[in-house]
């Protein structure tokens, strides 16, 4: 389930500039812990947001992205009190959607 | 192996959809989500990765804006924004030279969003960033070096 993002989506003139913050490890599976073994890999593999059902955005990252990811973007076609969903999916087949009304 | 045992606790944790993922009964079908370009991912150089990309030899372009910072302080959060003019811009790819996999993202732009993104790379040393751009089917590249002073990937 993942935990949740945080999601800004303002108007800027007739753009939605959207700012989103993912909570997520984002291990390459080269660290070692504590004990000196190495941390699983575990990334986000693929982000998609989308808006009034179309997709506005589509990503595909490799564990380089780094932890807590941060990802910018801007979109036209929104108005006020729509909304932007945005899922990601990682490599262990975990997934999380959040949304967010554009202002 | 699936196990009974864990599908029905990942129902129990997830739903059904998480524990259909898992359990690989269930993919991601190809009209929500194109496949991801697994080959790229796994190169470890830019020109095995703008080879995987089917980028060739991207040329030059004073189109693309390729903001990082000279010193990134640490090289486990370095913010990199990619923005370009060029027509038709419908891809952006950023890439680390010097990490163990050089492609770090790829960015697809349906009509309707502009051609920026704003993200954040880990950098194992000091390296080139490279911004990688698809329009009308042929590629542009701008780079950049940053200077790391702690490494990020943790190895």
């Amino acid at each position: 389930m993942g935990n949740p993002m945080r999601i800004r989506a303002k108007l800027d003139g007739e753009v939605v500039d959207a700012k989103v913050l993912m909570n997520h490890a984002m291990e390459t599976g080269q660290r070692k812990d504590a004990s000196g073994a190495l941390v699983p890999a575990h990334y986000i593999t693929k982000v998609i947001a989308s808006c009034n059902g179309k997709t506005v955005l589509e990503a595909d990252w490799g564990p380089s992205v780094s932890k807590n990811p941060l990802l910018g973007f801007r979109f036209r076609g929104a108005a006020a009190g729509d909304t932007l969903s945005v899922t990601w999916t990682d490599s262990m087949n975990d997934t999380r959607t959040d949304e967010a009304v554009i202002g | 192996m699936l196990h009974r045992r864990e599908f029905l606790r990942d129902m129990g944790q997830g739903g059904i959809l998480a524990a259909l993922l898992s359990s690989g009964l269930l993919t991601i079908p190809k009209a929500w989500a194109a496949d991801r370009n697994q080959a790229a991912f796994a190169a470890r150089t830019v020109e095995e990765a703008f080879a995987a990309l089917g980028a060739g030899t991207p040329a030059a372009s004073d189109e693309i804006t390729l903001e990082a910072p000279e010193i990134a302080e640490n090289g486990a959060v370095v913010p990199v924004n990619v923005a370009t003019s060029i027509a038709g811009a419908d891809a952006i790819a950023i890439l680390v030279e010097k990490n163990p996999n050089a492609l770090a993202a790829v960015t697809t732009i349906p009509a309707g969003t502009e051609a920026y993104v704003s993200t954040r790379v880990k950098m194992q040393q000091t390296s080139r960033v490279i911004a990688l751009v698809r329009a009308k089917g042929s590629f542009f590249m701008a780079s950049k070096d940053v200077k790391v002073t702690l490494g990020g990937c943790g190895g």
